[in-house]
């Protein structure tokens, strides 16, 4: 029998109708209380337990009590395995924590969970990659690429994931300053990775799927890379699984999956480098930047890469900024964006640009 | 009511030609005496052959047996789109099995064989002023051969004049031999996106050429069954930028004798024989795929021409070309479906032709119509198509969960051949319907009536389609365990212990 942890952050979304931008931390909480926020969690929870109703009796649904997870499981008919201890009206990220330490040890299959990118980070704190997780969107910011389109759709890929099964693909977890994010300036990191169930259509509206060959594709996109590398050119290699495959190309396994490392001769020269060594390791020599779409966005540039600064892309120069992408990557982000900080470079990179797809394939693609 | 005809045993079907063989069993008999010696090289003599051992009348009724298990277009109404199945006429094949056309071996003397040289000679020039191109090889075996072939030329072209250019462009909605063929003949691909009207992204396009464009692929009308409007100023677009233009001739079927390639720009073509001129294909050959060029590619053409001595009225092989890419074949073509398709060239003639291409467009418009009127499936653009329809049966999957996979396993069962499904991969749930021009309105009627009874079985008895097809000699196959653990010989079927 699979198992199915579910967790609901009934404060998630709160924020957002009420122009706060996001409810991390009680101070936030309290005012989107003042200013009249009602929870939007529960019924999106709802919304996509709906949808794993046929299987009521296939699943043992473990759940966190209360608002939680019970009473949304207990509304659609499921008699939910209940854990841990809750405080009604104040929870917090610690609950959630503690809610899926303990569905991981009781070994779910998959983890639901209801909330945004601050809940999905928290999750991600305890499991990391381990055990697969799936968002139901119900935050304000959802800028990680765990969630499914809407409540149905994640309920239906649940239901699918574990009846049928399905492949896995490794998403990006963003992390999102939610300080700046009020002052209006989205300001990024990519926090991790987690393994999330892939169901190109349902994920996001997707033309190709073939999940399963994702790695492989990520391989032949690595050799035509290493390919067509020169000596004596700084590689600046931005993160991601699709840039950590080039660097694995060339045998070197201990770059950052998170941060930039520079490769100069097939050789990795530093990793983990900021804008200042960046442009001192390019000064007076040729560079190319090596950059791959993160998060559900399809950002290439403003989105956890921000050490490669405007000045860093100028002093490269815009024709040496090479993107790979698988075509099940471009699938979930069929358009490009960019926010490097500087608007008029961002209108310079607008338009259609090659991204390297496969061996010797490219693709041309919009950059909004 | 269909009931595909089921051979088999309890435990399964037919058995296999080598499962029937009994030790000893034999053909013919063969007396020792009246054999001649023949030397074996030392290194090629074999000591057993493992080959199966059958009388004549099991291997008659083994063959007879499997060919009444074919799903073939003899029997029955075949949609698939692209592949153009539409009739096979009988003259065609009579005409191929002549003696003339049998009885005859490559390497004899071109003056016993005048009769085959005037055939390709003429198919050569029909072909030609079909397509508007200067000169036409008939050697590529294939399609994907052909565009292999083109792709050969469009490099030696450039190559010639000095000009080593390495990017192909090709739409995204192409067929994946095109990605393939340019990935052969040494270029990279860069793939560009359809625009909302499923037609080439002209923005995407501009960006896309440069000086490094070698050329651009294209196929018209294009694989969701529409017409690239403005293939003028693709035309003009890539030439400006020095590369050349290809055509794709899978879908010669939806212009054919109604608009010639040469017009639109192209200055490379290949045709599909067995698609268009309607050679029988479905089982992996023998296909052709002849390549016509403009007047600029014509030097490269590979190796022999066959040409026309007007004075003396003689045809002969002309190997006197000294700019020629070389050989891409041995011999000059698969001969046999060169004679079906000018003999079926020759019995449309001019008119027919057109007629023929009228009608294929009428009928998948008809089709597209009809369909349309269901719930579940929608033409994947709003607009009428060409000789094939594309639909989305994705409307159909979010209300009820059927797939196009299911829906196609399902056609099976009314005694049709199910469309393509899941191509165009810009589409989804695509099911591409091609009737061509050799069917009737009853049969569109089947098909359309067939249509409308899976989208409400969808809702109603969906059990029907999950595990359809039920009416055939096999049941739904397990495509996932087929690719992983493909058995395709009797070697591999001994090595996994299944025999």
């Amino acid at each position: 029998m699979k198992k199915l942890g579910l967790v609901v952050n009934p404060i998630a979304g709160m924020g957002g109708r009420v122009g706060l931008k996001g409810t991390d931390g009680p101070e936030a909480l309290r005012r989107a209380i003042e200013l009249g926020a009602e929870p939007v969690a529960p019924e999106r929870a709802i919304a996509a337990l709906e949808r794993l109703i046929p299987l009521k009796d296939q699943i043992q649904l473990i759940t966190y009590p209360g608002e939680m997870g019970e009473s949304e499981a207990r509304k659609c008919g499921f008699d939910p395995v209940v854990v841990g201890e809750v405080r009604e009206g104040q929870t917090t990220a610690e609950d959630t924590k503690d809610a899926v330490r303990r569905m991981v040890e009781l070994g779910v299959d998959l983890i639901l969970f209801v909330g945004g990118d601050g809940t999905a980070g928290d999750i991600h704190d305890v499991v990391g990659n381990r055990v697969p997780v799936l968002g139901v969107p119900s935050g304000v910011k959802i800028y990680s690429a765990v969630f499914a389109n809407t409540p149905e759709a994640a309920g239906e890929v649940a239901a699918l994931f574990l009846s049928h099964g399905l492949p896995f693909r490794e998403a990006e977890i963003m992390d999102i300053d939610e300080e700046a994010y009020r002052r209006d300036e989205l300001a990024a990191d990519l926090k991790g990775y987690a393994s999330v169930p892939y169901e190109p259509i349902m994920m996001q509206a997707g033309k190709e799927s073939s999940s399963g060959f994702e790695t492989a594709d990520q391989k032949a996109i690595a050799r035509w890379m290493v390919e067509l590398m020169e000596r004596g050119r700084v590689y600046i290699l931005g993160p991601g699984t699709t840039t950590r495959a080039v660097a694995e190309e060339l045998g070197i396994y201990d770059s950052t999956l998170l941060g930039v490392d520079l490769i100069v001769d097939y050789r990795l020269m530093k990793k983990d480098v900021n804008e200042r060594q960046i442009l001192e390791a390019i000064e007076g020599r040729p560079a190319s930047i090596i950059v791959s779409p993160l998060g559900r966005q399809g950002f290439i540039f403003g989105r956890g890469n921000q050490q490669i600064s405007p000045g860093v892309i100028r002093k490269a120069g815009r024709k040496n900024i090479i993107v790979l992408a698988t075509p099940q990557k471009l699938s979930l982000t069929p358009v490009l964006k960019v926010d490097t900080g500087d608007p008029a470079l961002d209108g310079e990179l607008r338009g259609y640009i090659p991204v390297i797809t496969g061996y010797m394939q490219t693709h041309m693609v919009k950059v909004l | 009511m269909f009931r595909q005809a089921r051979w088999g045993t309890d435990s399964g079907l037919e058995p296999l030609v080598f499962e029937l063989s009994r030790q000893g069993r034999r053909g013919c008999a063969f007396r020792p005496e009246r054999l001649s010696e023949v030397e074996i090289p030392e290194n090629m003599r074999r000591t057993s052959l493992n080959l199966p051992e059958l009388s004549e009348p099991e291997v008659v009724r083994h063959y007879t047996r499997l060919s009444q298990m074919n799903y073939c277009i003899d029997l029955v109404f075949y949609p698939i789109g692209s592949c153009t199945m539409k009739y096979n006429p009988k003259i065609c094949d009579e005409m191929a099995s002549l003696d003339g056309c049998t009885q005859v071996h490559p390497d004899q003397d071109e003056s016993t064989v005048q009769g085959c040289l005037e055939l390709m000679y003429r198919l050569e020039r029909a072909l030609a002023e079909i397509t508007g191109m200067n000169r036409v090889c008939l050697h590529p075996a294939a399609g994907a051969h052909g565009e292999l072939l083109g792709l050969l030329l469009i490099r030696a072209y450039h190559g010639w004049r000095g000009d080593a250019r390495d990017e192909v462009i090709v739409p995204d909605s192409a067929h994946g031999t095109n990605f393939a063929s340019a990935a052969m003949a040494g270029f990279r691909v860069k793939v560009i996106p359809s625009d909302a009207r499923g037609r080439v992204d002209m923005e995407a396009l501009e960006a896309a050429v440069s000086e490094r464009t070698a050329a651009m692929m294209l196929t018209n009308p294009n694989t969701l069954g529409l017409f690239e409007d403005r293939i003028l100023e693709i035309a003009e677009l890539v030439h400006g930028a020095g590369g050349l233009l290809y055509y794709d001739g899978a879908n010669m079927n939806g212009i054919l004798g109604k608009a010639r390639p040469g017009d639109m720009g192209f200055d490379v073509v290949h045709l599909n024989l067995h698609k268009t001129f309607s050679s029988p294909h479905g089982g992996g050959g023998p296909g052709s795929g002849p390549v016509g060029v403009s007047e600029k590619l014509e030097r490269f053409l590979p190796v022999p021409l066959v040409q026309h001595d007007e004075k003396t009225g003689r045809y002969y092989l002309d190997y006197d070309r000294p700019d020629s890419i070389g050989k891409i074949k041995a011999f000059y073509g698969n001969f046999g479906v060169l004679v079906r398709a000018y003999t079926y060239l020759l019995m449309m003639g001019e008119e027919g032709l057109r007629e023929a291409t009228e009608a294929a467009v009428v009928n998948a418009n008809y089709v597209r119509k009809k369909v349309s009127e269901t719930r579940g499936f929608k033409p994947a653009f709003d607009c009428a198509c060409k000789h094939e329809v594309v639909f989305s049966a994705e409307p159909l999957r979010r209300e009820t969960g059927i797939t196009a996979r299911d829906v196609a396993k399902r056609i099976l069962d009314y005694g049709m051949h199910a469309p393509t499904y899941y191509f165009p991969p810009i589409v989804p749930e695509a099911l591409m319907v091609e009737p061509t021009e050799t069917e009737t309105k009853e049969e569109l009627d089947r098909f359309v009536r067939a249509m409308h009874e899976i989208d409400r079985d969808a809702r109603e008895n969906p059990e029907r389609l999950c595990s359809a097809p039920s009416a055939t000699a096999i049941g739904r196959l397990d495509e996932l365990r087929a690719a992983r653990e493909p058995i395709l010989s009797w070697r591999m079927y001994v090595k996994a212990g299944r025999s």
